[in-house]
């Protein structure tokens, strides 16, 4: 019966019209929203879609939004994201007044299950292939066998070769859960399966062991066991690549203070600080952004980068002419200096935007994942790893093909050498600690997509800012692409195994002893400047 | 002496983080106050203390307390645990006051135990805990892991079907106790060792790529699969962001969080999020006329009406009204007096009940269960149908399962061995 009339609501949903005959019982189901128990809402759902009626689609997607709205006389209505009202089965404006005791839909997360399923019934033949796509996704991950003729039907009809494959999946996910069909067709159904071969395959081939019929639960192990090879393969290099994009986070926090630290030995406590004002000059230029152009808060992203390096340039300016430059070669003082700095500017912070964490959002360009092979990808972090590489190489050009850059290394390598050949050495040392404070700001851009944009920002990342410098070569901006790079894979490839607390204090114990043996770091610099 | 100058120089920074206590007055009563206004915990106390400054502010306006005016006393202990011993002594031995409102994390609430315990002090503990606790010095608002794990677990199991759990949490005393008690409940109710993974992620933890790529792995074993999650503090929106980010959808892996509320989704982008759960004793978006009322003077006080509000600021007001009706029964502020006034208080809550404090000093609450909105609100989807009484000391737990706790006269024992027939039986070791 149930598959009879999904085949209808099918031919009738193909045909996208309305049949004013069967009006009658689709009101009588568009009722059931109003009621406050979930229960009756779920039951609504499954009746909507079996109705196959032109509107579902429409009400189904509104409902999962939460614009769908009830009045209290039971009518139904969709909300436009202005403000407007529509009614929800002729999607026709509303006139006239606010119907009264107008509320939203209550939604759970059974709720939003039932929607997923029926817009995976419903669907099937969208023009869409997008639509197509995810509602053979949603067949797939909840394989129902009522619905295999529907999806049959759908394959036979599909053209596109993408969308093709993925309702052929889900028929054989389907099939694998269908109990009398026969073992030809479930073990054509585990080879399709295997081919797919990631952990949702290996999942709904596991339920197929337990098999009655020896030949399909064969079949499955064999399968399965092709699954387990290759989906620990893709674990590795998952694993590898979180590492890199962890080493690439601790790199951006470090590449600042390789400069401040690495270049002019200044021991900056307030580095996290600098970081922390990149993070809330983003915060700030998005507000601004959403205000004066709200079409380009996605590119908000793009502004805040040199915002960022401008007011923590400027930071560090002022900080190194104001107090740093009277305690040159006064290490301890500058340590607790820099770190009273770092407390006054944090406490500064929470006077002026709270003690609360801000909104940052992440722009639509990172925001989700993708699947690479076996290996998901999120854009957020896969951008900083570009953003990263693209930082560090920006920086090393500078150091090492501009005239700012060769009076840099001049006075860091022979101070009085360098005075005596003309160069204005106070000036360059604020210029060099306002680029380390700068590129710490640019840093501080990247950690607001994936931290809390608050006070203690830059706290969180000092020390390790600290460790990648030392380990990778104080004074060598390579020392801290390697430094930041391996201590993030090996952090990630531990984690694993030990554990996050674990996996931490096992790579700061392995670090403690390679210090011992080489104090100098993984690539430490030669020559008469390392002797002063 | 050029590091001493520098020394002072930081002494003077940090003083300058610091609050002050105020000026003591003839005639007042005072009331302390601590909760972080700096460091890490500063995000959620400082909140605590605006909002005890608005219930002084009503109180007084209403003509104060036994014909005094209330005066707060705010001190900073600044996320340090040391330092909350130090900051309860002054306030005890310096200022004097006659009751404290404080503390968040339940490190900072053992550190100033013994304090309040020395010196007679009365103690309102506002945060939802572990439990295996009961002092005669401290009145716990917050819920305890009956009023609020157990609900949440049996919520999942009943409604959402799920049959595989994840408890993750952030390596400190309150997850590692309520993991404990959840793995024994979870076995108890026939789930099996292999359907349950326990992970723990340090304070402030940022890169949660592997924990939620381990969430998605062991939720893909073809049963239904649900996430506890103790995570506590800053750790939460990096870890929801990387669920957001990596595709965990509520409807196929929800997480339940202990230590999420409005103030904390404040922070993020909460559209990826919607569905994902929270359980507490009151949400911002309970319908009732008393939450209302509540936060409209929230806003005013705070002249910003996007301010959220909180289940432990609901507990300060509940405390606080429950001291102020208990000092009024003693017809004084001596603590003893006090302490034994405050048993049996009834006050209204902010859901549309009322709340009232038992023998072990702990309350009775509602348990709510709310979803995410995409508004950063937390709908309520699902409450018990009447009060939860605090339990102090853990039904599933072994050497804590006998003991109760009363303070009233003729037993006046934190931990009675209802075995053994002894006051200070085994307590249990909390790590």
């Amino acid at each position: 019966m149930r598959k009879f009339l999904v085949t209808c609501a099918l031919v009738l949903f193909a045909a996208l019209a309305a049949n004013p005959a069967a009006a009658d019982p689709v009101e009588d189901i568009l009722t059931g929203f109003a009621s406050s128990k979930y229960d009756d809402i779920e039951k609504s759902i499954d009746a909507l879609a079996a109705s196959g009626d032109a509107a579902a689609p429409a009400i189904l997607d509104a409902l999962s939004a939460g614009d769908l709205q009830v009045s209290s006389d039971k009518k139904l209505y969709i909300k436009g994201d202005d403000g407007s009202l529509k009614e929800a089965r002729s999607g026709a404006d509303a006139t006239g007044e606010i119907p009264p005791g107008l509320k939203a839909v209550k939604v759970n997360n059974r709720v939003r299950r039932a929607i997923d399923a029926a817009m995976g019934q419903l669907t099937l033949l969208s023009p869409d292939p997008a639509k197509r796509l995810s509602a053979a996704a949603s067949q797939f991950h909840a394989p129902d066998p009522a619905q295999l003729p529907a999806v049959e039907s759908a394959i036979a009809k599909e053209s596109d070769p993408a969308v093709k494959r993925a309702f052929e999946q889900a028929r054989a996910a389907i099939i694998l859960v269908k109990s009398d069909a026969p073992d030809a067709d479930k073990i054509a159904a585990i080879g399709l399966l295997a081919a797919r071969g990631d952990e949702d395959a290996k999942s709904l081939l596991d339920a197929a062991t337990a098999s009655g019929s020896p030949a399909v639960a064969d079949a499955a192990r064999g399968a399965l066991k092709g699954i387990e090879r290759s989906l620990a393969w893709w674990s590795a290099a998952q694993n590898v690549y979180y590492g890199l994009s962890l080493g690439s986070v601790l790199l951006l926090a470090a590449i600042g203070l390789a400069i401040t630290f690495g270049v002019m030995g200044v021991i900056n406590m307030a580095h996290g600080e600098m970081v922390m004002l990149g993070a809330y000059t983003t915060y700030v230029v998005q507000q601004a952004v959403m205000v004066a152009a709200p079409g380009l808060t996605d590119y908000a992203l793009v502004l805040a980068v040199p915002a960022a390096f401008l007011v923590s340039g400027a930071a560090g300016i002022a900080i190194e002419r104001s107090i740093i430059r009277f305690l040159y070669g006064r290490p301890l003082e500058t340590l607790l200096a820099t770190f009273g700095l770092s407390l006054v500017l944090q406490q500064a912070m929470r006077s002026i935007f709270g003690p609360t964490n801000l909104q940052v959002d992440n722009p639509s360009w990172m925001s989700g994942s993708m699947d690479l092979g076996g290996l998901a990808i999120t854009y957020n972090r896969f951008w900083i790893i570009l953003f990263a590489v693209a930082i560090f190489a920006l920086l090393t050009l500078v150091l090492r093909k501009t005239a700012l850059g060769l009076q840099m290394r001049a006075v860091t390598q022979n101070r009085r050498m360098a005075a005596s050949m003309g160069i204005r050495t106070g000036w360059v040392d604020s210029l060099t600690f306002g680029l380390g404070s700068g590129v710490a700001g640019i840093a501080g851009v990247a950690l607001s997509q994936i931290d809390n944009v608050s006070p203690n920002l830059g706290q969180s990342y000092i020390i390790d800012s600290f460790m990648v410098v030392v380990f990778g070569g104080v004074g060598n901006l390579w020392g801290t692409l390697v430094g930041a790079m391996s201590l993030g894979v090996a952090n990630k490839l531990l984690e694993p195994v030990a554990g996050a607390v674990l996996g931490k204090i096992v790579v700061l114990v392995l670090l403690v002893l390679f210090i011992q043996r080489r104090p100098r770091g993984l690539f430490p610099v030669k020559g008469r400047a390392v002797e002063s | 002496m050029k590091i001493g100058k520098t020394k002072l120089a930081l002494a003077a920074g940090l003083a300058m983080g610091l609050g002050t206590a105020s000026a003591s007055a003839e005639d007042t009563i005072k009331v302390g106050i601590l909760h972080s206004l700096s460091g890490t915990m500063a995000i959620s106390e400082t909140t605590l203390k605006d909002v005890m400054l608005m219930l002084i502010d009503e109180q007084n306006k209403k003509g104060g307390l036994l014909g005094k005016k209330l005066e707060a006393v705010v001190v900073d202990p600044a996320s340090n645990w040391p330092l909350f011993a130090e900051k309860a002594k002054q306030l005890l031995e310096v200022d004097k006051v006659a009751a404290t409102f404080g503390c968040w994390t339940s490190v900072s609430r053992k550190s100033v135990l013994p304090v309040f315990e020395h010196d007679n002090g009365i103690l309102f503990y506002p945060v939802q805990y572990e439990g295996e606790e009961s002092s005669r010095n401290v009145f716990y608002t917050g819920a305890a892991p009956n009023q609020q794990a157990i609900p949440a677990v049996d919520y999942l199991m009943n409604e959402e079907g799920v049959k595989r759990w994840v408890l993750e949490g952030t390596d400190y005393v309150y997850p590692r106790t309520t993991n404990k008690i959840l793995e024994a409940y979870l076995k108890l109710k026939g789930v099996p060792a292999e359907d349950i993974m326990v992970n723990y992620t340090p304070f402030g933890f940022s890169d949660w790529q592997t924990e939620v790529g381990n969430i998605k792995k062991f939720g893909s074993a073809g049963k239904k699969t649900a996430v506890v999650s103790t995570v506590n503090g800053d750790a939460n929106v990096p870890f929801y962001k990387e669920l957001g980010n990596q595709g965990v959808k509520a409807t196929d892996i929800p997480v339940v969080a202990f230590s999420v509320g409005e103030e904390e989704l404040a922070g993020l982008d909460t559209k990826p999020l919607v569905g994902h759960l929270a359980a507490w004793n009151y949400f911002m978006s309970v319908d009732a006329p008393e939450n209302k009322a509540f936060i409209d003077e929230w806003h005013k006080f705070t002249k910003n009406d996007k301010r959220t509000t909180n289940d432990p600021m609901e507990a300060h007001y509940i405390g606080f009204n429950m001291w102020v009706k208990a000092v009024e029964k003693a017809g004084t502020i001596d603590p003893d007096a006090v302490i034994d006034a405050m048993i049996g208080v009834s006050v209204p809550n902010l859901t549309g009940g009322y709340s009232a404090m038992m023998p072990n000093h702990h309350i009775t609450k509602p348990v709510l269960i709310g979803e995410i909105q995409a508004d950063g609100q937390l709908d309520t989807v699902w409450q018990t149908s009447g009060l939860v009484p605090g339990d102090e000391w853990s039904d599933y737990l072994d050497g804590s399962k006998d003991l109760i706790s009363d303070w009233r006269a003729p037993l006046s024992c934190g931990n009675f061995n209802t075995k053994t027939g002894k006051c200070g039986g085994e307590t249990v070791a909390t790590q």
